[in-house]
């Protein structure tokens, strides 16, 4: 599969490769290489980000085909010190990224629109928050409407600024970092492989399973471990259980934000026999204790399968009944159509992921386009939707849980009868390498990228929830919206605080 | 509106009407009990992944626990998680599970201040604070407040404002980010300003516990009237701590 040919190494989901085997170019080489690659409307920007090598750093950048399924890994070395034009200014996907490398690093980027703090990350130079460069406007007619870091809700903090033309929102910017945990440090230096799977449980709670096993994946890649059944079957199986839970969550605050007291209740308490059922599975509601590199403490059995067999059966019932009455509500339309709309050209042009992409017509789905274990074997029907507005997102949801539900139902039919008790906890790491692991969680691609040093140490460690490309969708979405419509806009992506300040 | 109808026909009753005897099931794992079986303890205080059993006496801090349960897989006989998940309480070294105690976890009625029995009978308010939550301990109290489990039926609320509210209730580790958040609105919330933190990782931090982007400091220098311990803590373990806390 790895094929070395131009400046770039060719690679595909959950793999190693020696680091090198990556070929170093020049900056410009390099820039020009991303280029060209990012061009083209089928890949868009997985990773991105810099490590520290003596006085130089060496920036890696990571593309993913999917069309092909491949995944394009490029790197170039440069001087710290030096200023060097930003790939932001021709292709904005590169925004967040630069801009932590600028933050990390202190690097200057010569033509970076948006230079500015990303994360607030406790080594950044910036130790207050309380300067950040908010883009304002002088004039009489416009106000600014500050909300945060701490909402009404019961939701994590983040601060919103937005510019108005009476209850018009011309702009928002959103300032986050108040998160940040230093989550990336901590799995280089937390050198136990529980600890570190405990970290992947705690980037973002309501994410526990997508980066378990993003994390899970990629260790026993970097351990030469071959993934067995039994441990793809109990990943898919938890990551479609999240998703109908999270979605069905979802819909529940969608209805509460346009004041239909019933689907807010119903969708809120349908959630509850999922996540009772992770609970019953693994312990926790949240399916904490289930994903483990090399083993499951908890195998699936058949009596487990009876009973969410059954529960499906109910909850589907009443799912369908709900969601068909709620969409064909006109209040529910009038508040969803047409609302935070975000478009095709958008996506393309800022690298947007998961929901939103498949909300604009775009299939960007790991599960689709990047698969890894049992989502290789078995074919899942995408939803793919176009118009691009709250109701594209909500009614995304609808469907997505109804295909994860048969998706279920199908790999109900073989549990696999081995059960993996393999301890990985001492297992050697391939040295000198970078493993890379995609997994489509439910807001979108979760990405996890290793790399180990000459004694097969972790050295650096970077994750990527799909927030942190989609933050700026919902920067743009409410844009010319009436600002009431901001917490519908903002619930009807549920980016994540924590999965993005890390 | 037939269909609404329907709707709520096949939904039914969901409230759980006994919130305080409903029982959970294994592999839930709540207050663990420790045995007098002699295992090799140093290997099992190795295991732990934040540092939450302790020898002499060989112990479990509920408030460091991250309830992964891997020291009773491997130790099955030592350490048995029970499905008792009333955690909460206001004494610190209560969460300390010692071997050879079966004791279930209790508010002390003497230790609750004086301010919060005055004011806050069958009515609490609180204003939560995510500070660095991972949305997990968010989540669940977001749940306590279904259809389901349905705390405002007991006079508890999560209110917009500090100023309405009787304190505030911490989730997460607490960030250098988010110190500064915290203070400005615990010092806009009145009397009783009751302090009450949930999840492992608002009491020691869990598996955040040392990073360089935490900051602790609200913490030792303010008193704790609740602990909720939890990772994060169940809806039941939440609404029994607060239900007890002002009763
Ligand atoms: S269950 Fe608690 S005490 Fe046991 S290993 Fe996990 S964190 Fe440590």
């Amino acid at each position: 599969m790895k094929k070395k040919s131009e400046n770039l190494i060719r690679t595909h989901n959950c793999s190693v490769i020696k680091i090198k085997e990556i070929p170093i170019v020049d900056y410009e080489t390099f820039f020009n290489l991303n280029c060209n690659l990012i061009q083209s409307p089928e890949r868009h920007l997985s990773h991105y980000f810099a490590i520290e090598e003596g006085k130089a750093l060496r920036i890696f950048s990571i593309i993913s085909d999917d069309k092909s399924r491949e995944i394009f890994v490029s790197s170039t070395e440069i001087d710290k010190k030096k200023e060097i034009p930003s790939l932001t200014n021709k292709f904005p996907s590169f925004h967040p990224f630069e801009r932590d490398i600028y933050e990390r690093f202190n690097l200057k980027y010569s033509d970076h629109p948006w230079l500015k703090p990303l994360r607030y990350p406790f080594y950044s130079q910036e130790k207050s928050m309380d300067n950040y460069p908010f883009f304002s406007f002088d004039s009489e007619e416009l106000h600014e409407v500050g909300v945060g870091p701490i909402h009404a809700g019961v939701i994590e903090p983040g601060h919103f600024r937005f510019i108005c033309h009476g209850e018009k929102v011309l702009h928002l910017e959103i300032q986050l970092g108040y998160q940040h945990r230093g989550v990336e440090e901590l799995f280089v230096k937390k050198e136990k492989l529980l600890e570190r799977v405990i970290l992947s449980e705690s980037i973002a709670g309501d994410t526990t399973i997508g980066h378990s096993t993003a994390f899970a994946n990629l260790y026993e890649r970097l351990c030469g471990f071959n993934t067995t059944e039994d441990l793809h079957f109990s990943r898919a199986l938890a990551l479609e259980l999240e998703r109908i839970a999270i979605h069905t969550g979802d819909l529940s605050a969608l209805s509460g934000d346009v004041a239909y007291q019933l689907g807010q209740a119903v969708f809120g308490r349908l959630r509850t026999p999922i996540i009772n059922f992770t609970q019953s599975w693994g312990g926790n509601r949240l399916g904490r204790g289930l994903i483990r590199p090399g083993k499951i403490n908890f195998p699936f059995t058949e009596e487990l399968k009876q009973s969410l067999t059954d529960i499906l059966i109910e909850y589907e019932r009443d799912f369908v009944e709900m969601a068909e009455t709620f969409f064909l509500r006109p209040s529910v339309q009038a508040r969803f159509e047409k609302t935070g709309t975000i478009t095709k050209d958008d996506v393309f042009k800022m690298g947007f992921v998961g929901m939103v992409a498949k909300s604009c017509g775009i299939n960007r789905d790991v599960r689709f386009t990047h698969p890894h274990g049992l989502y290789k074997a078995i074919k899942l029907q995408p939803t793919i939707l176009q118009s691009g507005d709250v109701h594209a997102r909500a009614y995304l949801r609808y469907q997505e849980v109804l295909r994860s539900i048969e998706f279920i139902r199908e790999i109900l039919q073989t549990i696999p009868s081995k059960i993996s008790k393999k301890d990985l906890s001492d297992a050697p790491l391939e040295s000198q390498s970078l493993a890379i692991s995609l997994t489509e969680g439910w807001r979108g691609e979760i990405c996890h990228v290793a790399l180990t040093d000459k004694n097969g140490k972790i050295a650096a460690y970077r994750i990527k929830d799909p927030s942190i490309h989609n933050w700026f969708a919902l920067a743009l979405a409410v844009r010319n919206n009436e600002i009431s419509d901001f917490p519908l806009c903002n619930k009807s992506f549920n980016l994540s605080y924590c999965g993005h300040d890390l | 509106m037939i269909k609404t109808l329907s709707v709520l026909f096949h939904n039914g009753r969901q409230f759980i009407p006994d919130v305080i005897n409903a029982s959970l099931k294994p592999p839930f794992r709540g207050r663990p009990i420790i045995t007098n079986v002699k295992i090799d303890e140093k290997k099992a205080v190795e295991l732990c992944p934040v540092g939450a059993i302790s020898r002499n006496p060989f112990s479990i801090d509920l408030g460091k626990c991250v309830f992964c349960g891997e020291c009773s897989i491997e130790f099955p006989e030592k350490i048995i998680f029970t499905q008792d998940y009333k955690l909460a309480t206001n004494i610190r070294e209560r969460l300390i599970i010692k071997e050879g105690e079966d004791i279930p976890i209790t508010i002390d009625k003497s230790q609750i201040r004086p301010d919060i029995k005055k004011i806050c009978k069958k009515s609490l308010k609180l204003r939560e604070i995510s500070a660095a939550g991972d949305n997990s301990a968010e989540w669940e109290m977001n749940a306590s407040n279904n259809v389901q489990f349905d705390i405002s039926r007991y006079g508890i609320e999560f209110v917009a404002s500090p100023r309405h509210a009787d304190g505030i209730l911490i989730t997460g580790p607490i960030s250098q980010n988010m110190a500064k958040a915290v203070e400005i609105c615990y010092d806009a919330t009145p009397e009783p300003q009751i302090i009450i933190l949930a999840g492992t990782d608002a009491i020691s931090g869990g598996i955040f516990n040392g990073s360089r982007a935490i900051c602790r400091d609200f913490i030792k220098n303010n008193h704790v009237d609740l602990y909720i311990p939890g990772n994060p803590p169940h809806p039941l373990t939440i609404i029994n701590g607060l239900l007890n806390l002002i009763d």
